[in-house]
């Protein structure tokens, strides 16, 4: 146990009264981070204990969300060869797997450590501000923002946008666990509303750049590229197969092309029991069902099942709805609120002409609803044993 | 009582500091998110406020003694529409462009609780010039607001200030820059959230208004 000696001997340095107290939530942050903490709480009044707690819990998400990150950066790589050349869709995969994967990571990595920087250096510091530990839900957030931009969204934007997400979706209302919107979606919101030619369109979904030693092939500038969602609101035929959005080798927000890799996810979620299968579920009923009145609106080639394969429908109905802070507590809750993101996704998309896509804007307006769905489901409850009480 | 006794810097000085009518009282917050999207409409804005609570209060405090208790807000309201549309005249005689940016919210001053508010804690008790005094104080702490949240509105959502360039044009991306005006900033719901930033900043500073 060499860390864990480190880490001993290292504690008193950090601890109030030492050299370097004023980086304690840090060190605290650290030393939770590798190991359950071993204090426990003072025994008074009932307590309930789970064997992994909410750091632990919240890396099995991150674990969840490997296999989207993974072919999101080979899809970034894939898009560019495309559009380059190197590549020509009949290939597909495209031969050259492995370049594209290292092109994809070189683009996405500087914006996972800004998204992460600035937002543990603001969560650092208003934990130092506050005397309060440094809590873990940024650790799932982080990686989360990179993953629903598009992927030529400038870093500077993305910086400005995590530090407002983080300060006024989540520190104004007292950190996590008591935000009322997720902070991801905030952060996506904010660029969507800010900045929406870095966010929309058909210019910003494939980078162009040349990136030396990695991938051989010449750079070109603002490439075209729509994605299916953009095609539909312009009233255009997709020119992508259900094949294509299924596999994921689409233009797209980074992480929410593939259908196949995020559903591994949320097996791995649902099988950790970190994410309720009854939101994912309904949210795909109410999606699918909505979908299907709303089909006869909308391109030929397109069958109404297919908007549930394109845009970030699973993406949001996986790893956005599920937020176990912003989505409601009662089992009944759960399948009202995702019932309802799901149909209100598609409703946005089909019905309103100004955005493509709606998961993000159904999912932030059902965060407010979950508080409300909870208290009607817990009042019905206590009507019901209180006239069970009264006969 | 002197004209600028001690009383009197107090009930001038109040509004612009502890107990300014948005940060503090959180009143006129309607007008304040739909004008101050530029500087200018802002000021002009601003502006009108201060003079018609001035004179209003001026008005209400002359005939406070005549009014009938059961109808002074009726009587008060006539003051105001009249201050009201003069103001609004004299803005689309000198000042056009401004006045077809602020449209209805001119005439929306009228509803405005700030004036309301004045004329029925202050004016209905007071003298005239401690009423002018006051409605000056409440219609400048009123804009003073206004000109913060216009000025970090325009400057971030158009890059001017009065419609002058402020950020060079070649920051801009379609010059071969790096910058973007933020277009949330041209939006009231971010307006909102510079005044609650204002209020938050205000409170930091003033302890005491915490309790």
């Amino acid at each position: 146990m060499g860390l864990k000696k480190i880490l001993d001997n290292l504690k008193p340095t950090f601890s109030e009264g030492g050299k370097l107290s004023a980086f304690g939530s840090l060190f605290d942050a650290a030393e939770t981070f590798f190991f359950v903490p071993n204090e426990t709480a003072k025994v008074r009044g009932a307590q309930i204990h789970d064997a992994i707690d909410s750091k632990r819990s919240i890396f099995f998400v991150v674990i969840a969300l490997i296999p989207a990150i993974l072919f999101g950066m080979y899809n970034i790589g894939y898009q560019h060869a495309l559009v380059t050349g190197a590549c020509t869709p009949d290939a597909c995969p495209c031969a050259d797997i492995w370049g594209n994967f290292l092109y994809g990571l070189a683009v996405m990595l500087p914006k996972i450590v800004v998204s992460y920087a600035v937002g543990l250096g603001i969560e650092i510091a208003v934990a130092q501000w506050k005397k309060e530990e440094v809590h873990e839900g940024f650790f799932v957030t982080g990686i989360l923002i990179p993953l629903i931009v598009p992927v030529n969204c400038p870093l500077w934007i993305l910086a400005i946008a995590t530090a407002f997400a983080v300060i006024f979706a989540k520190e104004v209302f007292g950190g996590t666990g008591m935000n009322i919107f997720n902070p991801a979606l905030v952060t996506r919101a904010f660029l969507f509303f800010a900045y929406p030619s870095m966010m929309s369109g058909d210019k910003v979904w494939v980078n162009g750049n040349y990136i030396d030693c990695i991938n051989g092939t010449p750079a070109v500038d603002a490439v075209s590229a729509a994605t299916p969602l953009g095609q539909l609101a312009a009233g255009e035929a997709v020119t992508y197969s259900p094949m294509e959005t299924i596999i994921g080798t689409i233009p797209g927000s980074i992480g929410e092309t593939s259908v196949i890799a995020i559903l591994i996810g949320a097996v791995i979620l649902v099988w950790a029991n970190i994410a309720s299968w009854k939101i994912i579920l309904s949210t795909f009923v109410g999606g699918a069902l909505m979908a299907y009145f709303l089909r006869y609106d909308g391109a030929q080639n397109f069958e109404w099942w297919e908007q549930l394969t394109v845009g970030g429908f699973c993406f949001g109905a996986v790893f956005m709805a599920t937020d176990p802070v912003t989505s409601p507590r009662t089992e009944g809750g759960k399948w009202i609120f995702g019932f309802l993101i799901g149909a209100l996704a598609i409703i946005i998309r089909v019905l309103n002409p100004g955005y493509p896509e709606g998961m993000m804007l159904a999912i932030l307006l059902m965060n407010v609803f979950a508080p409300l769905f909870d208290y009607f489901f817990v009042q019905a409850n206590i009507n019901k044993r209180a006239k069970r009480a009264k006969k | 009582m002197s004209l600028f006794s001690k009383e009197n810097g107090a009930v001038f000085m109040g509004p612009l500091n502890l107990n300014n009518p948005i940060a503090v009282q959180v009143l006129g917050i309607c007008s304040a998110l739909a004008v101050t999207s530029q500087l200018k409409p802002a000021i002009v804005m601003g502006l009108s406020v201060t003079v018609i609570t001035a004179f209003s209060n001026v008005i209400i405090s002359l005939i406070r003694k005549t009014i009938p208790n059961r109808i002074r807000i009726i009587v008060q309201l006539v003051v105001v529409a009249a201050l009201v549309t003069i103001v609004s005249n004299i803005l689309k005689a000198y000042v056009y462009d401004v006045s077809v940016q602020l449209s209805v919210y001119v005439g929306l001053i009228i509803t405005n609780c700030i004036l309301m508010g004045r004329l029925e804690a202050f004016a209905m008790q007071n003298g005239p010039w401690e009423s002018f005094l006051d409605g000056i104080g409440n219609g400048l702490g009123y804009a003073v607001v206004l000109v913060i949240v216009g000025f970090i509105r325009e400057i971030l959502g158009f890059g001017t200030l009065f419609g002058f360039q402020i950020i060079p044009d070649g920051a801009y991306v379609e010059n071969g820059g790096l910058y973007i005006n933020n277009g949330m900033m041209t939006m009231p719901a971010m307006a909102l959230i510079i005044v609650a930033c204002v209020i938050w900043a205000h409170r930091a500073y003033n302890k005491d208004l915490e309790a």
